[in-house]
Protein backbone atom coordinates (compact mmCIF):
# COMPACT_ATOMS: atom_id res chain seq x y z
CA UNK A 1 0.00 0.00 0.00
CA UNK A 2 2.81 2.30 1.45
CA UNK A 3 5.08 1.45 -1.95
CA UNK A 4 2.30 3.04 -4.31
CA UNK A 5 3.63 6.23 -4.67
CA UNK A 6 6.53 5.58 -6.31
CA UNK A 7 5.87 2.24 -8.22
CA UNK A 8 3.43 4.25 -10.34
CA UNK A 9 4.66 4.88 -14.03
CA UNK A 10 3.58 7.82 -15.83
CA UNK A 11 0.41 7.58 -17.39
CA UNK A 12 0.03 8.77 -20.89
CA UNK A 13 -3.34 10.16 -21.18
CA UNK A 14 -2.83 10.35 -25.12
CA UNK A 15 -3.01 6.76 -25.09
CA UNK A 16 -6.70 6.34 -25.13
CA UNK A 17 -6.77 8.07 -28.49
CA UNK A 18 -10.50 6.58 -30.31
CA UNK A 19 -13.55 7.56 -29.38
CA UNK A 20 -15.10 4.47 -28.70
CA UNK A 21 -12.29 4.21 -26.04
CA UNK A 22 -13.13 7.41 -24.51
CA UNK A 23 -16.64 6.78 -23.73
CA UNK A 24 -15.71 3.60 -22.40
CA UNK A 25 -13.14 5.48 -19.84
CA UNK A 26 -15.50 8.35 -19.28
CA UNK A 27 -18.47 5.55 -18.24
CA UNK A 28 -15.57 3.52 -16.34
CA UNK A 29 -14.62 6.74 -14.02
CA UNK A 30 -18.49 7.49 -13.87
CA UNK A 31 -19.30 4.29 -12.33
CA UNK A 32 -16.25 4.43 -9.70
CA UNK A 33 -17.26 7.77 -8.89
CA UNK A 34 -20.66 7.38 -8.52
CA UNK A 35 -19.78 3.87 -6.74
CA UNK A 36 -17.07 6.05 -3.98
CA UNK A 37 -20.40 8.49 -3.77
CA UNK A 38 -22.44 6.53 -2.26
CA UNK A 39 -20.96 4.47 -0.23
CA UNK A 40 -17.80 6.67 1.20
CA UNK A 41 -18.76 10.39 0.59
CA UNK A 42 -22.14 10.73 1.46
CA UNK A 43 -21.49 8.74 4.90
CA UNK A 44 -19.18 11.31 5.82
CA UNK A 45 -21.21 14.00 4.73
CA UNK A 46 -24.40 13.18 6.42
CA UNK A 47 -22.44 13.19 10.06
CA UNK A 48 -21.10 16.68 9.46
CA UNK A 49 -24.58 17.50 8.00
CA UNK A 50 -26.39 16.24 11.10
CA UNK A 51 -24.31 17.41 13.33
CA UNK A 52 -24.80 21.00 12.75
CA UNK A 53 -28.25 20.76 11.82
CA UNK A 54 -29.23 22.66 15.31
CA UNK A 55 -26.96 25.48 14.73
CA UNK A 56 -23.61 25.76 15.99
CA UNK A 57 -24.82 26.28 19.66
CA UNK A 58 -26.52 22.95 19.91
CA UNK A 59 -23.33 21.02 18.37
CA UNK A 60 -21.16 22.66 20.80
CA UNK A 61 -23.67 21.94 23.60
CA UNK A 62 -23.57 18.27 22.75
CA UNK A 63 -19.78 18.59 22.86
CA UNK A 64 -19.28 20.44 26.31
CA UNK A 65 -21.74 18.29 28.21
CA UNK A 66 -19.92 16.40 31.30
CA UNK A 67 -20.84 12.77 30.19
CA UNK A 68 -19.09 13.93 26.53
CA UNK A 69 -16.28 15.33 28.38
CA UNK A 70 -15.62 11.88 30.13
CA UNK A 71 -16.41 10.15 27.14
CA UNK A 72 -13.49 12.10 25.17
CA UNK A 73 -11.40 12.10 28.44
CA UNK A 74 -11.28 8.28 28.52
CA UNK A 75 -10.60 7.99 24.78
CA UNK A 76 -7.59 10.06 25.16
CA UNK A 77 -6.31 8.23 28.30
CA UNK A 78 -6.83 4.90 26.83
CA UNK A 79 -5.10 6.21 23.50
CA UNK A 80 -2.04 7.68 25.98
CA UNK A 81 -1.59 4.09 26.99
CA UNK A 82 -2.44 1.97 24.44
CA UNK A 83 -0.39 3.78 21.89
CA UNK A 84 3.10 4.05 23.45
CA UNK A 85 2.51 0.58 24.88
CA UNK A 86 1.91 -0.72 20.76
CA UNK A 87 4.88 1.47 19.92
CA UNK A 88 7.25 0.09 22.17
CA UNK A 89 6.05 -3.26 21.21
CA UNK A 90 6.62 -2.58 17.62
CA UNK A 91 9.78 -1.60 17.68
CA UNK A 92 11.10 -4.85 19.66
CA UNK A 93 9.22 -6.89 17.54
CA UNK A 94 10.65 -5.68 13.95
CA UNK A 95 14.09 -5.56 15.59
CA UNK A 96 14.15 -9.27 16.56
CA UNK A 97 12.50 -10.15 13.41
CA UNK A 98 14.37 -8.23 11.19
CA UNK A 99 17.61 -8.30 12.57
CA UNK A 100 18.51 -11.92 13.01
CA UNK A 101 17.70 -14.90 11.60
CA UNK A 102 15.76 -17.63 13.55
CA UNK A 103 13.45 -20.60 13.25
CA UNK A 104 9.20 -20.08 13.20
CA UNK A 105 10.26 -16.42 12.45
CA UNK A 106 6.97 -16.25 9.62
CA UNK A 107 4.94 -18.28 12.59
CA UNK A 108 5.51 -15.17 14.92
CA UNK A 109 4.56 -12.78 12.12
CA UNK A 110 1.29 -14.40 12.19
CA UNK A 111 0.41 -14.54 15.69
CA UNK A 112 1.30 -10.86 15.75
CA UNK A 113 -1.34 -10.90 12.72
CA UNK A 114 -3.84 -12.57 14.65
CA UNK A 115 -6.10 -9.76 16.50
CA UNK A 116 -6.42 -8.67 12.83
CA UNK A 117 -8.57 -11.80 12.04
CA UNK A 118 -9.96 -11.92 15.44
CA UNK A 119 -13.62 -9.98 15.33
CA UNK A 120 -13.97 -7.28 17.48
CA UNK A 121 -16.81 -8.75 19.71
CA UNK A 122 -14.62 -11.62 20.36
CA UNK A 123 -11.77 -9.47 21.18
CA UNK A 124 -13.63 -8.29 23.91
CA UNK A 125 -14.76 -11.62 25.02
CA UNK A 126 -11.81 -12.97 25.66
CA UNK A 127 -11.19 -10.12 28.64
CA UNK A 128 -14.60 -10.92 29.94
CA UNK A 129 -13.94 -14.69 30.22
CA UNK A 130 -10.59 -14.04 31.56
CA UNK A 131 -11.39 -11.33 33.99
CA UNK A 132 -15.57 -11.28 34.44
CA UNK A 133 -16.97 -12.37 37.62
CA UNK A 134 -17.65 -15.95 36.00
CA UNK A 135 -13.94 -15.30 34.83
CA UNK A 136 -11.08 -17.28 35.45
CA UNK A 137 -9.46 -14.37 37.90
CA UNK A 138 -12.46 -13.30 38.25
CA UNK A 139 -12.83 -14.54 41.96
CA UNK A 140 -9.62 -13.46 42.47
CA UNK A 141 -10.10 -10.18 41.64
CA UNK A 142 -13.21 -9.52 43.68
CA UNK A 143 -11.25 -11.10 46.69
CA UNK A 144 -8.44 -8.30 45.99
CA UNK A 145 -11.43 -5.47 45.13
CA UNK A 146 -10.37 -4.74 41.80
CA UNK A 147 -12.12 -4.31 38.92
CA UNK A 148 -11.14 -5.18 35.22
CA UNK A 149 -14.52 -6.09 33.34
CA UNK A 150 -16.93 -3.07 33.64
CA UNK A 151 -14.10 -0.40 34.15
CA UNK A 152 -10.88 1.20 32.74
CA UNK A 153 -8.52 -1.78 32.67
CA UNK A 154 -10.41 -3.62 30.52
CA UNK A 155 -11.00 -1.11 27.84
CA UNK A 156 -7.20 -0.55 28.15
CA UNK A 157 -6.76 -4.59 27.95
CA UNK A 158 -9.82 -5.08 25.12
CA UNK A 159 -7.93 -2.06 22.52
CA UNK A 160 -4.53 -3.38 23.11
CA UNK A 161 -5.48 -6.36 21.64
CA UNK A 162 -7.47 -4.78 18.71
CA UNK A 163 -4.33 -2.66 17.86
CA UNK A 164 -1.82 -4.68 18.64
CA UNK A 165 -0.09 -5.10 15.15
CA UNK A 166 -0.50 -1.87 14.27
CA UNK A 167 2.72 -0.58 14.59
CA UNK A 168 5.34 -4.05 14.54
CA UNK A 169 3.57 -4.56 10.44
CA UNK A 170 4.34 -1.02 9.48
CA UNK A 171 8.06 -1.27 10.73
CA UNK A 172 8.93 -4.91 9.76
CA UNK A 173 8.45 -4.69 5.90
CA UNK A 174 10.74 -1.66 6.28
CA UNK A 175 13.75 -2.88 8.16
CA UNK A 176 13.40 -5.57 6.25
CA UNK A 177 14.24 -3.78 3.03
CA UNK A 178 16.97 -1.59 4.91
CA UNK A 179 18.10 -5.03 5.82
CA UNK A 180 21.66 -4.65 8.53
CA UNK A 181 24.70 -3.18 7.13
CA UNK A 182 24.05 0.17 8.53
CA UNK A 183 23.74 -1.37 12.14
CA UNK A 184 26.61 -3.42 11.64
CA UNK A 185 28.98 -0.69 10.37
CA UNK A 186 27.90 1.29 13.17
CA UNK A 187 29.06 -1.18 15.57
CA UNK A 188 32.18 -2.16 13.67
CA UNK A 189 32.94 1.46 14.27
CA UNK A 190 31.80 1.29 18.12
CA UNK A 191 28.52 2.45 18.72
CA UNK A 192 26.91 1.07 21.24
CA UNK A 193 23.51 -0.63 21.04
CA UNK A 194 21.83 2.25 22.07
CA UNK A 195 23.28 4.71 20.07
CA UNK A 196 22.86 2.28 17.03
CA UNK A 197 19.16 2.40 17.46
CA UNK A 198 18.82 5.88 18.55
CA UNK A 199 21.39 7.40 15.74
CA UNK A 200 21.22 4.78 12.61
CA UNK A 201 17.71 2.16 12.70
CA UNK A 202 15.12 5.11 14.35
CA UNK A 203 15.72 7.73 11.44
CA UNK A 204 15.67 5.08 9.15
CA UNK A 205 11.94 3.67 10.29
CA UNK A 206 10.92 7.18 11.31
CA UNK A 207 8.52 7.66 9.13
CA UNK A 208 7.08 4.42 9.05
CA UNK A 209 7.10 4.34 12.75
CA UNK A 210 5.01 7.20 12.71
CA UNK A 211 2.91 5.65 10.00
CA UNK A 212 1.97 2.69 12.58
CA UNK A 213 1.40 5.14 15.20
CA UNK A 214 -0.77 7.19 13.53
CA UNK A 215 -3.38 3.98 12.46
CA UNK A 216 -2.96 2.67 15.75
CA UNK A 217 -4.11 5.75 17.23
CA UNK A 218 -7.57 5.85 14.62
CA UNK A 219 -8.30 2.68 15.50
CA UNK A 220 -7.41 2.77 19.07
CA UNK A 221 -9.61 6.15 19.50
CA UNK A 222 -12.60 4.74 17.69
CA UNK A 223 -12.63 0.99 19.07
CA UNK A 224 -16.50 -0.07 18.89
CA UNK A 225 -16.76 -3.60 19.36
CA UNK A 226 -14.18 -4.95 21.35
CA UNK A 227 -14.79 -1.85 24.10
CA UNK A 228 -18.44 -1.91 23.71
CA UNK A 229 -18.22 -5.73 25.41
CA UNK A 230 -15.76 -5.02 28.07
CA UNK A 231 -17.13 -1.51 29.12
CA UNK A 232 -20.18 -1.74 31.05
CA UNK A 233 -21.64 0.97 29.40
CA UNK A 234 -21.65 3.18 32.89
CA UNK A 235 -22.20 6.56 31.54
CA UNK A 236 -20.00 9.05 32.95
CA UNK A 237 -17.06 6.68 33.65
CA UNK A 238 -16.62 3.76 31.41
CA UNK A 239 -17.76 5.21 28.29
CA UNK A 240 -15.54 6.20 25.53
CA UNK A 241 -16.73 8.58 22.86
CA UNK A 242 -17.48 5.71 19.89
CA UNK A 243 -19.70 4.49 22.97
CA UNK A 244 -21.23 7.79 23.82
CA UNK A 245 -22.07 7.93 20.78
CA UNK A 246 -23.96 4.72 20.37
CA UNK A 247 -26.12 5.52 23.70
CA UNK A 248 -27.17 9.61 22.26
CA UNK A 249 -28.03 7.73 19.17
CA UNK A 250 -30.19 4.78 21.07
CA UNK A 251 -31.78 7.81 22.92
CA UNK A 252 -33.21 9.43 20.12
CA UNK A 253 -30.73 12.62 20.61
CA UNK A 254 -29.31 12.68 16.60
CA UNK A 255 -27.85 15.95 16.80
CA UNK A 256 -25.46 15.45 19.92
CA UNK A 257 -24.94 11.61 18.54
CA UNK A 258 -23.41 13.14 15.24
CA UNK A 259 -21.79 15.90 16.96
CA UNK A 260 -19.58 13.40 19.11
CA UNK A 261 -19.21 11.56 15.71
CA UNK A 262 -17.95 14.35 13.54
CA UNK A 263 -14.54 14.53 16.17
CA UNK A 264 -13.75 11.18 15.54
CA UNK A 265 -14.76 11.77 11.67
CA UNK A 266 -12.72 14.58 11.57
CA UNK A 267 -9.92 12.49 13.14
CA UNK A 268 -10.12 9.58 10.54
CA UNK A 269 -9.81 12.46 7.83
CA UNK A 270 -6.86 14.04 9.60
CA UNK A 271 -5.12 10.55 9.87
CA UNK A 272 -5.75 10.32 6.28
CA UNK A 273 -4.70 13.18 5.10
CA UNK A 274 -1.44 12.89 7.93
CA UNK A 275 -1.32 9.35 5.99
CA UNK A 276 -0.73 10.89 2.37
CA UNK A 277 1.94 12.46 3.61
CA UNK A 278 3.85 10.41 5.35
CA UNK A 279 3.54 7.48 2.75
CA UNK A 280 5.14 10.21 0.28
CA UNK A 281 8.00 10.51 2.78
CA UNK A 282 7.98 6.61 3.72
CA UNK A 283 8.70 6.20 -0.58
CA UNK A 284 11.38 8.30 -0.49
CA UNK A 285 13.09 6.19 2.92
CA UNK A 286 12.31 3.01 0.62
CA UNK A 287 14.01 4.13 -2.34
CA UNK A 288 17.33 5.26 -0.57
CA UNK A 289 18.52 1.77 1.02
CA UNK A 290 17.41 0.03 -1.79
CA UNK A 291 19.82 2.57 -4.04
CA UNK A 292 22.87 1.77 -1.95
CA UNK A 293 22.18 -1.93 -0.97
CA UNK A 294 21.52 -2.97 -5.27
CA UNK B 1 8.31 -6.03 -4.98
CA UNK B 2 9.17 -5.30 -1.94
CA UNK B 3 8.78 -9.24 -0.60
CA UNK B 4 11.72 -10.32 -3.57
CA UNK B 5 14.27 -7.58 -1.64
CA UNK B 6 13.34 -9.05 1.64
CA UNK B 7 13.99 -12.81 0.20
CA UNK B 8 17.74 -11.98 -1.12
CA UNK B 9 20.08 -14.65 -0.11
CA UNK B 10 21.68 -12.28 2.05
CA UNK B 11 22.31 -13.59 5.69
CA UNK B 12 22.89 -11.14 8.40
CA UNK B 13 25.85 -11.87 10.63
CA UNK B 14 23.83 -12.26 13.98
CA UNK B 15 27.39 -12.07 15.95
CA UNK B 16 27.38 -8.39 15.33
CA UNK B 17 24.02 -7.20 16.44
CA UNK B 18 22.99 -6.93 20.16
CA UNK B 19 19.86 -7.38 21.43
CA UNK B 20 18.34 -10.60 20.40
CA UNK B 21 17.91 -12.71 23.30
CA UNK B 22 15.97 -9.48 25.39
CA UNK B 23 13.72 -8.50 22.40
CA UNK B 24 12.64 -11.25 21.11
CA UNK B 25 12.55 -12.40 24.50
CA UNK B 26 10.14 -9.56 25.46
CA UNK B 27 8.39 -9.30 22.12
CA UNK B 28 6.82 -13.34 22.91
CA UNK B 29 5.95 -12.20 26.25
CA UNK B 30 3.92 -9.49 25.60
CA UNK B 31 2.57 -11.40 22.38
CA UNK B 32 1.76 -13.91 24.97
CA UNK B 33 0.35 -12.32 27.79
CA UNK B 34 -2.01 -9.65 25.35
CA UNK B 35 -2.88 -12.16 22.56
CA UNK B 36 -1.79 -15.72 22.94
CA UNK B 37 -3.68 -16.05 26.60
CA UNK B 38 -6.64 -14.68 26.38
CA UNK B 39 -7.25 -16.41 22.94
CA UNK B 40 -6.54 -19.94 24.19
CA UNK B 41 -8.32 -19.13 27.17
CA UNK B 42 -11.16 -19.27 24.90
CA UNK B 43 -10.72 -22.43 23.24
CA UNK B 44 -10.15 -23.81 27.01
CA UNK B 45 -13.57 -22.64 28.38
CA UNK B 46 -15.77 -23.78 24.94
CA UNK B 47 -13.39 -27.35 25.22
CA UNK B 48 -14.68 -27.59 29.07
CA UNK B 49 -18.13 -27.25 27.55
CA UNK B 50 -17.35 -30.81 26.39
CA UNK B 51 -18.57 -31.92 22.77
CA UNK B 52 -22.14 -32.86 22.88
CA UNK B 53 -22.70 -29.26 24.24
CA UNK B 54 -20.94 -27.36 22.05
CA UNK B 55 -22.55 -29.10 19.13
CA UNK B 56 -25.49 -28.83 20.89
CA UNK B 57 -25.25 -24.56 21.34
CA UNK B 58 -23.97 -24.28 17.67
CA UNK B 59 -26.75 -26.12 16.01
CA UNK B 60 -29.40 -24.38 17.77
CA UNK B 61 -31.55 -22.89 14.91
CA UNK B 62 -31.33 -18.96 16.42
CA UNK B 63 -27.13 -19.60 16.09
CA UNK B 64 -27.56 -21.39 12.45
CA UNK B 65 -29.53 -18.76 11.08
CA UNK B 66 -27.34 -15.90 12.93
CA UNK B 67 -24.16 -17.46 11.03
CA UNK B 68 -26.13 -18.27 7.61
CA UNK B 69 -27.20 -14.60 7.82
CA UNK B 70 -23.19 -13.51 8.58
CA UNK B 71 -22.13 -15.54 5.83
CA UNK B 72 -24.37 -14.99 3.20
CA UNK B 73 -24.28 -10.79 3.67
CA UNK B 74 -20.43 -10.90 3.98
CA UNK B 75 -20.31 -13.28 0.84
CA UNK B 76 -22.52 -10.85 -1.40
CA UNK B 77 -20.86 -7.31 0.07
CA UNK B 78 -17.61 -8.95 -0.34
CA UNK B 79 -18.38 -10.00 -3.99
CA UNK B 80 -19.78 -6.58 -4.40
CA UNK B 81 -16.47 -5.72 -3.51
CA UNK B 82 -14.54 -7.64 -5.48
CA UNK B 83 -16.45 -5.95 -8.48
CA UNK B 84 -16.69 -2.59 -7.78
CA UNK B 85 -13.60 -2.93 -6.07
CA UNK B 86 -11.50 -3.94 -9.70
CA UNK B 87 -13.46 -1.51 -11.33
CA UNK B 88 -12.08 1.15 -8.91
CA UNK B 89 -8.53 0.13 -8.96
CA UNK B 90 -8.91 -0.02 -12.78
CA UNK B 91 -9.96 3.75 -12.80
CA UNK B 92 -7.32 4.80 -10.64
CA UNK B 93 -4.51 3.31 -12.12
CA UNK B 94 -5.60 3.31 -15.73
CA UNK B 95 -6.86 6.48 -16.37
CA UNK B 96 -6.34 10.15 -15.63
CA UNK B 97 -8.79 12.86 -14.45
CA UNK B 98 -9.39 15.71 -12.20
CA UNK B 99 -9.57 14.76 -8.33
CA UNK B 100 -7.75 11.21 -9.01
CA UNK B 101 -5.50 11.48 -6.00
CA UNK B 102 -8.46 12.86 -3.74
CA UNK B 103 -10.68 9.52 -4.51
CA UNK B 104 -7.30 7.53 -4.16
CA UNK B 105 -7.32 9.15 -0.68
CA UNK B 106 -10.98 7.98 0.10
CA UNK B 107 -10.49 4.67 -0.46
CA UNK B 108 -9.00 4.38 3.14
CA UNK B 109 -11.96 6.12 4.74
CA UNK B 110 -13.30 2.86 6.05
CA UNK B 111 -10.21 1.95 7.85
CA UNK B 112 -9.88 5.04 9.52
CA UNK B 113 -13.68 5.93 10.60
CA UNK B 114 -14.65 4.23 13.47
CA UNK B 115 -17.53 1.48 12.82
CA UNK B 116 -20.31 2.69 14.95
CA UNK B 117 -19.63 6.16 13.30
CA UNK B 118 -19.90 4.20 9.68
CA UNK B 119 -23.22 2.88 11.12
CA UNK B 120 -25.26 5.53 12.21
CA UNK B 121 -24.20 7.70 9.23
CA UNK B 122 -25.54 4.97 7.03
CA UNK B 123 -29.12 3.64 9.03
CA UNK B 124 -29.36 7.83 8.66
CA UNK B 125 -29.00 7.80 5.26
CA UNK B 126 -30.60 4.92 3.97
CA UNK B 127 -33.85 5.43 6.40
CA UNK B 128 -36.92 5.64 4.21
CA UNK B 129 -36.72 9.33 4.81
CA UNK B 130 -33.22 9.62 4.55
CA UNK B 131 -31.06 10.96 1.39
CA UNK B 132 -30.95 7.42 -0.04
CA UNK B 133 -33.74 5.77 1.20
CA UNK B 134 -36.25 8.22 0.21
CA UNK B 135 -34.35 8.06 -3.85
CA UNK B 136 -35.28 4.02 -3.12
CA UNK B 137 -38.27 3.49 -1.17
CA UNK B 138 -40.45 4.63 -4.18
CA UNK B 139 -39.81 1.89 -6.08
CA UNK B 140 -40.20 -0.42 -2.95
CA UNK B 141 -36.65 -0.91 -1.93
CA UNK B 142 -36.05 -0.98 1.80
CA UNK B 143 -32.88 -0.69 2.89
CA UNK B 144 -32.01 0.17 6.65
CA UNK B 145 -33.38 -2.33 9.26
CA UNK B 146 -33.70 -5.25 6.77
CA UNK B 147 -30.72 -7.50 6.14
CA UNK B 148 -29.85 -5.34 2.68
CA UNK B 149 -28.72 -2.71 5.23
CA UNK B 150 -26.32 -4.97 6.72
CA UNK B 151 -25.06 -5.99 3.30
CA UNK B 152 -24.77 -1.82 2.48
CA UNK B 153 -22.87 -1.48 5.87
CA UNK B 154 -20.46 -4.83 5.02
CA UNK B 155 -19.92 -3.24 1.40
CA UNK B 156 -18.43 -0.01 3.25
CA UNK B 157 -16.16 -1.80 5.93
CA UNK B 158 -14.81 -4.23 2.52
CA UNK B 159 -14.17 -1.90 0.21
CA UNK B 160 -10.68 -0.19 0.52
CA UNK B 161 -9.41 -4.54 0.33
CA UNK B 162 -9.88 -5.46 -2.50
CA UNK B 163 -8.88 -2.02 -4.46
CA UNK B 164 -5.49 -1.65 -2.73
CA UNK B 165 -5.06 -5.52 -2.76
CA UNK B 166 -5.66 -5.06 -6.73
CA UNK B 167 -3.73 -1.44 -7.59
CA UNK B 168 -0.22 -2.62 -7.06
CA UNK B 169 -0.60 -5.30 -9.55
CA UNK B 170 -3.07 -3.76 -11.92
CA UNK B 171 0.59 -0.55 -11.56
CA UNK B 172 3.20 -3.44 -12.54
CA UNK B 173 1.42 -5.06 -15.12
CA UNK B 174 3.36 -5.19 -18.04
CA UNK B 175 2.11 -2.88 -21.14
CA UNK B 176 4.02 -4.88 -23.38
CA UNK B 177 1.81 -7.95 -23.03
CA UNK B 178 -1.08 -5.64 -23.42
CA UNK B 179 0.27 -4.12 -26.85
CA UNK B 180 1.44 -7.65 -28.05
CA UNK B 181 -2.49 -8.66 -28.10
CA UNK B 182 -3.64 -5.45 -29.53
CA UNK B 183 -1.29 -5.66 -32.26
CA UNK B 184 -2.61 -9.31 -32.67
CA UNK B 185 -5.93 -7.89 -33.40
CA UNK B 186 -7.30 -8.55 -30.14
CA UNK B 187 -10.66 -6.29 -29.03
CA UNK B 188 -10.29 -4.35 -25.64
CA UNK B 189 -12.75 -6.67 -23.63
CA UNK B 190 -10.69 -9.48 -24.97
CA UNK B 191 -7.37 -8.37 -24.34
CA UNK B 192 -9.10 -7.38 -20.46
CA UNK B 193 -10.52 -10.53 -20.29
CA UNK B 194 -8.19 -12.63 -21.60
CA UNK B 195 -4.46 -11.04 -20.40
CA UNK B 196 -5.16 -8.90 -18.15
CA UNK B 197 -7.55 -10.42 -15.85
CA UNK B 198 -6.02 -13.64 -15.15
CA UNK B 199 -3.19 -12.30 -14.13
CA UNK B 200 -4.50 -9.78 -11.25
CA UNK B 201 -7.24 -12.61 -10.37
CA UNK B 202 -5.03 -13.67 -7.22
CA UNK B 203 -4.58 -10.20 -5.93
CA UNK B 204 -8.45 -9.45 -6.46
CA UNK B 205 -9.17 -13.31 -4.89
CA UNK B 206 -6.91 -12.19 -1.57
CA UNK B 207 -8.71 -8.84 -1.69
CA UNK B 208 -11.73 -10.69 -1.51
CA UNK B 209 -10.89 -13.17 0.79
CA UNK B 210 -9.71 -10.32 3.31
CA UNK B 211 -13.59 -8.12 2.70
CA UNK B 212 -15.20 -11.37 3.65
CA UNK B 213 -13.10 -12.53 6.81
CA UNK B 214 -13.05 -8.90 7.79
CA UNK B 215 -17.41 -8.62 7.02
CA UNK B 216 -18.04 -12.17 8.95
CA UNK B 217 -16.66 -10.24 12.48
CA UNK B 218 -17.85 -7.03 11.81
CA UNK B 219 -20.44 -5.86 14.56
CA UNK B 220 -19.78 -1.95 14.86
CA UNK B 221 -21.29 -0.55 11.68
CA UNK B 222 -23.93 -3.52 11.19
CA UNK B 223 -25.74 -3.12 14.55
CA UNK B 224 -27.46 0.20 13.97
CA UNK B 225 -28.49 -0.38 10.37
CA UNK B 226 -29.72 -4.18 10.72
CA UNK B 227 -32.78 -3.94 12.62
CA UNK B 228 -31.46 -6.76 14.94
CA UNK B 229 -34.89 -8.96 14.75
CA UNK B 230 -33.51 -12.78 16.13
CA UNK B 231 -33.51 -15.39 13.68
CA UNK B 232 -34.31 -12.45 10.79
CA UNK B 233 -31.64 -9.70 10.95
CA UNK B 234 -29.24 -10.73 13.70
CA UNK B 235 -25.66 -11.26 12.60
CA UNK B 236 -23.31 -13.91 14.60
CA UNK B 237 -20.94 -11.29 17.03
CA UNK B 238 -23.98 -9.61 17.73
CA UNK B 239 -25.70 -13.15 18.82
CA UNK B 240 -22.60 -13.36 21.01
CA UNK B 241 -23.23 -9.54 22.45
CA UNK B 242 -26.82 -10.84 23.62
CA UNK B 243 -25.80 -14.26 24.65
CA UNK B 244 -23.23 -12.21 27.04
CA UNK B 245 -25.86 -9.49 28.40
CA UNK B 246 -27.87 -12.62 29.23
CA UNK B 247 -24.90 -14.09 31.16
CA UNK B 248 -25.18 -17.23 29.10
CA UNK B 249 -21.01 -17.02 28.81
CA UNK B 250 -21.05 -20.65 27.83
CA UNK B 251 -23.58 -19.88 24.61
CA UNK B 252 -21.36 -16.41 24.04
CA UNK B 253 -18.02 -18.71 24.29
CA UNK B 254 -18.86 -21.63 21.85
CA UNK B 255 -20.52 -19.33 19.32
CA UNK B 256 -16.75 -17.25 19.38
CA UNK B 257 -15.02 -20.56 19.62
CA UNK B 258 -16.92 -21.98 16.42
CA UNK B 259 -16.01 -18.29 14.85
CA UNK B 260 -12.62 -18.27 15.46
CA UNK B 261 -12.10 -21.34 13.71
CA UNK B 262 -13.91 -20.32 10.64
CA UNK B 263 -11.58 -17.06 10.58
CA UNK B 264 -8.54 -18.91 10.66
CA UNK B 265 -9.14 -21.18 8.08
CA UNK B 266 -10.19 -18.08 6.14
CA UNK B 267 -6.55 -16.50 7.64
CA UNK B 268 -4.90 -19.58 6.02
CA UNK B 269 -6.78 -19.49 2.49
CA UNK B 270 -5.70 -15.63 2.11
CA UNK B 271 -1.93 -16.81 3.20
CA UNK B 272 -2.22 -19.57 -0.08
CA UNK B 273 -3.97 -16.81 -2.00
CA UNK B 274 -1.50 -14.32 -1.70
CA UNK B 275 1.85 -16.56 -1.72
CA UNK B 276 0.13 -17.69 -4.73
CA UNK B 277 -0.13 -14.05 -6.25
CA UNK B 278 3.47 -13.38 -5.19
CA UNK B 279 4.72 -16.68 -7.04
CA UNK B 280 3.11 -15.40 -9.96
CA UNK B 281 4.23 -11.89 -9.86
CA UNK B 282 7.89 -13.58 -9.57
CA UNK B 283 7.70 -16.31 -12.46
CA UNK B 284 6.87 -12.95 -15.00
Amino acid sequence: MAGLAFTARPRKPGANGKPGQRVTQAVLIGIAVLFLGIFIVLPLAIVFSMALSQGWAAYVDALVEPDAISAIKLTLLTAAITVPANMIFGLLAAWAITKFEFRGKSFLITLIDLPFSVSPVISGLVFVLLFGLQGWFGPWLQEHDLKVVFAVPGIVLATMFVTFPFVARELIPIMQEQGTEEEEAAFTLGASGWQTFWRVTLPNVKWALLYGVLLCNARAMGEFGAVSVVSGHIRGHTNTMPLHVEILYNEYNFVAAFAVASLLALLAIVTLILKSVLEWKLARDRKQPIVHTA
Amino acid sequence: MSATISRLPFKPQPSVIPGFGITLGLTLFWLTLIVLIPLVSLFLKSASLGWPSFWEIITAPRVLLALRLSFSTSFIAAAVNGIFGLLVAWVLVRYEFPGRRLVDALIDIPFALPTAIAGIALTTLWAQSGWLGALVAPLGIEVAFKPLGIVIALIFVGLPFVVRTVQPVLQDFNKEVEEAAESLGARPWQIFFNVILPSIMPAALAGFALAFARALGEYGSVIFIAGNLPMVSEIAPLLIVIKLEEFSYPEATAIAAAMLVISFILLLIINALQRWAERRERRR
